[in-house]
């Protein structure tokens, strides 16, 4: 299961070709997080990336996440409504274990008119895993 | 009480304070009537996390005071500022009281330029702002010599 997840993220980066590290396998939380946002935004475009393994949390942790989120809905909203929709959304995970979220929110044309690269996230600093 | 009642006393105390939340009010002091306050994981010269230093090098950038509050030193404010913004995540940068945002909300508006007016609404003249002044004035004067 784990080889075929790996490969369909291979498949996955090789299309979309955007650079970014991406987790090999999906947890439960990562694919949770996936539903609730492909469902509740109707995305045109999604990743869900796992940063854990940047921090100071055990090796399959999922505390840390990215989401590139493209969607519809987020027209004509300010960019603080379109963060805050979006950790309504999750605010499940947000209070049950995950704890850093950063998020990349865009319209379809946004997103389009884009260079389509997602940074990755900023170095861990310590912190106790916290 | 004995010397070693009065010590128990005193732990409970600290921990009831550091797994208490902060009040709605108690945060109002903190950021009310202040241009710019950070609340973030470690002090400024030293981040304990990459979304907290983030934002402490674009405030350095743009050449902003400001007043920041370590939340790893204290749960209850922690917890406190979450609910006080219904912002879930830590860094969370404040002007005039009100919520900005956090990293990745700072980071675009300073990419895209907004947050410097986002620091004139509050009266601060971003450092970026004032380099650049400068030298747009230099270019000119520059020009003014060629043609004069």
């Amino acid at each position: 299961m784990r080889i075929i997840l790996h490969k369909c993220s291979v498949l996955y980066r090789s299309v979309t070709g955007i650079k970014t590290k991406m987790s090999i396998s999906s947890g439960v939380i990562q694919s949770a997080i996936t539903n609730k946002l492909k469902t509740n935004l109707n995305t045109t475009h999604l990743e869900v990336i796992n940063e854990s393994y940047m921090h100071n949390v055990p090796k399959g942790s999922e505390t840390h996440f990215k989401v590139v989120v493209i969607s519809e809905k987020f027209k004509d909203l300010p960019l603080i409504k379109r963060h805050r929709l979006v950790n309504n959304l999750l605010k499940d995970e947000l209070q049950s274990g995950v704890h850093a979220l950063s998020i990349v929110a865009k319209t379809p044309e946004q997103w389009q008119e884009s260079d389509k690269i997602i940074e990755s996230s900023p170095n861990c600093r310590g912190g106790f895993g916290k | 009480m004995d010397k070693f009642g009065r010590s128990l006393l005193k732990n409970y105390v600290q921990i009831a304070r550091f797994y208490s939340t902060k009040s709605k009010e108690e945060i109002d002091k903190l950021v009310k009537g202040k241009n710019v306050v950070v609340f973030m994981k470690g002090v400024p010269e030293e981040p304990r996390c990459g979304f907290s230093n983030a934002v402490v090098q674009i405030l350095r950038m743009h050449g902003v005071k400001y007043e920041a509050h370590d939340v790893l030193k204290d749960e209850s404010l922690r917890q406190g500022i979450k609910e006080y913004s219904n912002w879930p995540t830590i860094p969370q940068v404040y002007m005039n009281g009100e919520f900005v945002g956090g990293c990745d909300v700072m980071l675009q508006m300073h990419q895209s330029g907004d947050l410097i007016e986002e620091f004139e609404k509050v009266g601060i003249k971003s450092a970026l702002l004032t380099k650049h002044e400068k030298e747009q004035k230099q270019k000119e004067e520059a020009e003014k010599g060629k043609t004069g």
